[in-house]
């Protein structure tokens, strides 16, 4: 099944792996967080998303991957109801957050997103201070007292506090490309939410500054859940514990439709994928 | 320039009269307009300059022209300034943000306001006129008072108002607004603290453009019925005038006095006008923001 050429990327990826030394818990011993069943999403009558069904767990990090227009980043939006903001966007099927449906007729969006962060493809930080930046989240949810240590805090979990230590009055927009995205990732934990999800957070951003987040979300998921569309490949392979593989499949009048192609551990998936489709686009074949 | 043929061209740009032809027509385009705006200038300073003194800004009007002031009217045209922002800012920044934030543009009447905010804006300011006389000054019986006149002017500024608001408000990337829903932000939350102040100098400076362009209308005032003689300090629900119409009516004066008198009021209010607009632009130099 392995041809030679392959066999080298394959062997390039197996040394990142080896190098993480992760081993998954059992599957029983695995908390569910969300439990997504036949989702799918379409915008304005066209499909986006078809289908999807997994598991994600709890203080795993789970990688999107997948190639351009399969639908990664409209799902990864349906977890924080996101989608609820563009105009024509339907959500069908059921996302089981603890077990509740994200998308009952009771449910509040903007609950939803107090305890389902999220962070962006471009850094976008408030045109404020550093300190109203990260404050803003506590603020609006009228988490008001002992605002400083908070956002202290936030700052140091966002291993951001010893740059902005003694500048947090200073204009968000003045830091780096990638200290502005580490300032979002603070600014999300401010509000203490119980998953991250990121959508591409280091395709804006340079090779160091990449390498810093993703330092920062094998330090994140001691607390956290994360859940993160990345383009990047190597990227998953370094940072996730679970990934899943969507492509897109063209309907009869043309019109693409993401689906999810498999969902596995990373390891399994960068190196022994059970699907042809995972394997041509790992190995570089495809997209 | 060269002499010898480069590889490059033979040194003689091609198109060259062209050019110079098309540049000299931009500059005598502008000319025109900058040396007859430049001569008004020049002649009403020459003419108005030495009246410009303390009895102008401190006398009422007067048959007599070496004693005649503008007190009235300037203190007219700041309260109506004053009224005009408290009118037109909560109104056309409300109308903006509905339009921008709320409105679903799916929706006919939507669309229909939108269009009908862009005709209003084009609007003759005396068809605005004939509007207050008939709504405000007979239908309401308000009568012919100065709020009359800032509530008239209040109409016409708004649709440049809310047309410079909306750009503001357009301006504020959406990363911003998705960012703030991200953290649990309501709706309100989101306008409120958010887009509002990253729109506000946008909004600043275009209600302030628009208020000079109020204050400098003359029609609509002479149709509510801005008085060409008042003598006394203007009130709320009093009789009034304002600069334009003071000016309006000392050149019409058949007296060299009166004209000159005119001329220095003039100065007066394109002082006052020029002030507003200095403060506009210093306003969106200061806090405009690049994302």
């Amino acid at each position: 099944m392995v041809t030679t050429p392959v066999s080298v990327t394959m062997a390039d990826v197996s040394v990142n792996i080896a190098e993480q030394k992760r081993e998954l818990p059992a599957k029983e011993f695995r908390e569910v967080v969300f439990d997504v069943r036949d989702l799918g999403v379409s915008y304005s009558g066209n499909q986006a998303l078809e289908g999807v069904s997994l598991e994600i767990y709890r203080n795993f990090v789970t990688a999107f991957i997948g190639p351009s227009g399969c639908g990664k980043s409209t799902f990864i939006r349906c977890f924080d109801r996101m989608n609820d903001l563009i105009p024509g966007a339907v959500v069908e099927g059921t996302i089981l957050y603890h077990g509740e449906d994200l998308y009952g007729a009771q449910v509040d969006p903007v609950e939803v997103r107090r305890r389902i962060g999220m962070v962006f493809q471009k850094p976008n930080p408030f045109p404020k201070s550093i300190y109203d930046n990260v404050a803003f989240g506590p603020r609006v949810l009228g988490m008001n007292d002992r605002l400083d240590e908070r956002v202290e805090r936030a700052l140091h979990q966002a291993a951001l506090w010893d740059e902005v230590k003694d500048r947090l009055k200073a204009g968000a927009l003045s830091l780096s490309g990638g200290q502005q995205q580490r300032l979002c990732i603070a600014r999300c934990l401010a509000v203490e939410p119980e998953v991250i999800l990121m959508d591409e957070p280091a395709s804006a951003l340079d090779p160091i500054a990449t390498t810093r987040i993703e330092d920062l979300m094998h330090e994140l998921k001691r607390d956290y859940t994360i859940v993160v569309v990345t383009h990047n490949m190597q990227q998953a392979a370094r940072v996730a514990d679970m990934t899943a593989f969507f492509s897109v499949t063209r309907g009869d009048e043309g019109q693409r439709t993401g689906i999810l192609v498999e969902y596995d551990a990373t390891s399994k998936i960068f190196t022994q994928p059970s699907d042809k489709r995972t394997e041509d686009y790992v190995t570089g074949r495809f997209g | 320039m060269s002499t010898h043929t480069s590889p490059l061209g033979s040194g003689r740009p091609r198109g060259l009269w062209a050019g110079r032809l098309f540049g000299g027509f931009l500059v005598v385009s502008l000319l025109i307009g900058f040396l007859t705006l430049g001569a008004l200038l020049a002649q009403v300073l020459l003419d108005g300059y030495k009246w410009v003194d303390p009895v102008l800004f401190f006398e009422p009007p007067s048959a007599d022209p070496l004693i005649a002031g503008a007190r009235p009217a300037i203190l007219a045209t700041i309260y109506i300034g004053i009224l005009l922002i408290l009118f037109t800012v909560p109104l056309g920044v409300g109308t903006a943000l509905y339009l921008e934030e709320y409105a679903d543009r799916d929706r006919w009447y939507n669309r229909l306001l939108e269009v009908n905010i862009q005709n209003l804006a084009a609007v003759p300011s005396i068809v605005y006129g004939i509007l207050g006389l008939a709504f405000l000054v007979r239908g309401l019986g308000l009568g012919r008072v100065l709020l009359a006149g800032a509530m008239i002017l209040t109409l016409l500024v708004l649709p440049t108002v809310i047309i410079a608001a909306r750009e503001a408000i357009r301006a504020v990337p959406d990363s911003i607004r998705q960012a703030a829903y991200a953290l649990g932000a309501t709706k309100w939350q989101v306008v409120w603290r958010q887009v509002l102040p990253a729109a506000t100098p946008g909004i600043a400076t275009g209600s302030i453009l628009s208020l000079s362009r109020g204050l400098g209308e003359t029609a609509p005032l002479l149709l509510v019925g801005a008085l060409t003689y008042v003598s006394f300090n203007p009130t709320l629900l009093g009789d009034f005038t304002a600069l334009p119409v003071q000016i309006y009516q000392w050149v019409a004066r058949p007296q060299e006095e009166f004209r000159t008198l005119a001329a220095s009021a003039i100065i007066v209010l394109l002082a006052i006008l020029l002030a507003l607009n200095a403060f506009a632009i210093w306003l969106r130099n200061h806090y405009e923001r690049r994302w």
